[in-house]
């Protein structure tokens, strides 16, 4: 068995309610922190755990928090993004669902760290019942005294809101976030300044991920010190992956950072292995976002290296031949899938997505998504692949935001590892005229 | 989001905008979570509400009585409408049944559910049921793919769907509709 961290305790009934949390040790690292550690000491830990963004980026935790302009005369904020919306990725979701109180006490501490009194929880609209589940929670702690004025007479005071999104992936993005939590469209905002100057309302504010914030609690209940021992190199500490796609047991799964791909993806106490006994083709490690990797580069790296779950190892060939850690999403297509049709699919959905600020997301997206179904449904041109090649160049580095480059990566990398597929769509346009459940596997063996 | 409602004209159908003394109450509840002159940031949560209170679409009448409430223009709360896909700007069914129609969803027959409610309803992706009761709409990622393909009727999730299981659910919302009890929790019950 792996080592669990944040998953620990999750499936010990009553662990969803605040006395079945308090039992097992909860708010103890709140009491500990409030009544004997600075903010500052709370950073430190944080950032000598090593700890790093859980939302995709994997920023260092600890020196985004040091960025905060902690001189302002402006109130500091603290937002924890829980706009989930990354597809593949549904850990943050479970997380919330299953053990609310870990991240409330998550909550208390950072805001405490960063000086914020006011700490907003913003929950993508869609999981409109994780918003009942956090308000509760919320209600609890504050009757128990762990939020409101005067915490545990300490004098510091916090207030916790629930904040409902209404439907944009863009809104992940944490200055979009920011402009929705202000009441405009999700619009992300030119950086610098950054959030840690100017954020909220124009003033001081952190933006984390939920497991980010979820997993301060162990950092602060172990050390720094300890924390930074689990895991492997710069990749520290233990990560939530969300598998899903074509496996025998997709579901949300801690595992120490380090792990092997293989074993995450056939051992029993993970994936199981690919469904239907059929044979992997791809996997999408990241989220929908980053590279695909073929299933030969799944396992190793193109150097021969065992792959591992890390931040590193997933990103061992920069985007020639590895991928990302990313949100942690991970899809696996079998042999049936048709990566012409996939890579459509997800770029209508990043077209969909795009908020329309930047001319190059705004239309090579639409552009990625249009030839792609040209090609898809058997109209593909010869050049139409060196097209997209070109639009997806084109966008990427070129936007304000990374939806941009989100947008892209996935056709690019589809290309640079099934080229051949693409190709054969368009030299075969009769056998791809209804292609929803004829795959390019079967395609291949038909033509040959 | 952006194109979708590229021409759109906004009509006013100059009916009254009411809502009950315990929305107007949580309204206000709402507004006091913000710094005071922050309050536009309620706006998003209002907007869930009203657009309950009001039938699932948000009339233009409703939405500049929440801009008056929240003292901002009218266009201000027209262009977050129009921009977040919560948001419904035309009449739906009773019931909202969303498809995940992204690729995690995809892989695992989500494309078969949306074809299978299609085909069961009469209707196009998009549209409504003729005696007004459903409407189906493909959505992109509901962030729940580990129970692939899913769906949500009136944002409540119903996961780990076989063709067999659409088909049921349908019948059971046809039930339901002659009951009337449908008894999902509302925008306003869940906040404050």
């Amino acid at each position: 068995m792996g080592r669990k961290i944040l998953l620990e305790k999750i499936d010990i009934p009553g662990i969803n309610t605040f006395d079945g949390y308090r039992a097992e040790g909860g708010f103890s690292t709140v009491e500990r922190a409030l009544r004997s550690m600075k903010p500052d000491e709370v950073t430190e830990e944080v950032r000598i755990s090593g700890l790093r963004g859980r939302g995709g980026a994997g920023f260092p935790t600890g020196l985004k928090w040091s960025f905060l302009d902690r001189k302002s005369n402006n109130p500091r904020y603290l937002v924890c993004n829980a706009d989930e919306s990354e597809p593949g990725t549904f850990k943050d979701r479970f997380l919330m669902e299953r053990n609310p109180y870990l991240l409330i006490e998550g909550l208390i501490l950072s805001s405490y760290a960063l000086g914020s009194n006011t700490t907003f929880i913003y929950v993508r609209g869609e999981f409109k019942y994780i918003i009942g589940i956090l308000e509760k929670a919320i209600s609890e702690t504050r009757k128990k005294g762990f939020l409101g004025k005067d915490i545990l007479g300490t004098g510091y005071s916090l207030e916790i809101y629930v904040h409902s999104g209404a439907g944009a992936y863009i809104c992940g993005e944490e200055t979009a976030l920011l402009e929705s939590l202000e009441g405009k469209r999700g619009n992300p905002r030119i950086k610098p300044p950054f959030p840690a100057v100017k954020g909220l309302y124009g003033c001081p504010t952190v933006v984390n991920n939920v497991e980010t914030l979820a997993s301060i609690v162990p950092i602060l209940a172990m050390g720094g010190m300890e924390y930074v021992k689990i895991g492997i190199g710069r990749s520290t500490g233990t990560k939530l992956i969300s598998a899903c796609g074509n496996i025998n047991n997709p579901g949300v799964y801690e595992i120490e950072l380090g792990l092997p791909v293989e074993e995450f993806l056939y051992s029993a106490e993970y994936c199981g292995g690919i469904k239907n006994g059929k044979e992997l083709k791809a996997v999408i490690p990241g989220g929908s976002s980053v590279p695909v990797l073929p299933a030969s580069l799944v396992c190793r790296t193109a150097s021969g290296e065992p792959r591992l779950m890390s931040y590193e190892s997933l990103a061992d060939g920069g985007f020639a031949t590895g991928s990302m850690l990313g949100s942690g999403g991970f899809i696996v297509f079998d042999e049936d899938a048709c990566m012409v049709r996939s890579t459509w699919n997800l770029s209508r959905f990043y077209h969909h997505e795009s908020c329309g600020q930047c001319s190059p997301c705004r239309e090579g997206t639409g552009w990625m998504e249009k030839v792609l179904h040209r090609i898809e449904s058997g109209h593909g041109r010869q050049e139409d692949i060196d097209l997209l090649v070109s639009i997806a160049a084109k966008i990427e580095g070129n936007t304000i935001c990374p939806l941009g480059d989100a947008a892209a990566w996935p056709v690019a990398s589809a290309i640079r590892h099934f080229r051949e597929e693409f190709e054969f769509h368009v030299n075969n346009p009769a056998l791809v005229s209804n292609p929803r459940h004829i795959s390019f596997a079967k395609h291949s063996q038909v033509h040959v | 989001m952006g194109l979708r409602i590229q021409h759109r004209i906004f009509e006013r159908d100059n009916l009254p905008v009411e809502f009950s003394p315990a929305i107007m109450e949580k309204f206000r509840q709402l507004i006091a979570r913000y710094p005071e002159g922050r309050q536009k940031s309620a706006l998003l949560p209002i907007l869930h509400i009203a657009q309950e209170e009001s039938g699932g679409h948000l009339r233009v009448d409703v939405m500049d009585f929440v801009a008056e409430m929240l003292q901002v223009q009218p266009v201000e709360v027209y262009e977050v409408a129009t921009f977040y896909t919560q948001f419904r700007l035309e009449k739906t069914g009773k019931y909202l049944i969303e498809v995940c129609r992204t690729a995690p969803c995809a892989i695992c027959g989500g494309e078969d559910i949306l074809d299978r409610i299609c085909s069961r309803l009469g209707v196009q992706d998009g549209e409504t049921t003729a005696d007004g009761l459903i409407t189906v709409q493909s959505v992109e990622c509901l962030g729940a793919c580990g129970s692939a393909p899913v769906l949500q009727v009136n944002t409540e999730f119903h996961e780990n769907l076989s063709l067999e299981k659409v088909d049921e659910l349908l019948n059971d919302l046809k039930k339901n509709a002659e009951t009337e009890k449908d008894g999902k929790l509302k925008w306003a019950e869940k906040f404050c």
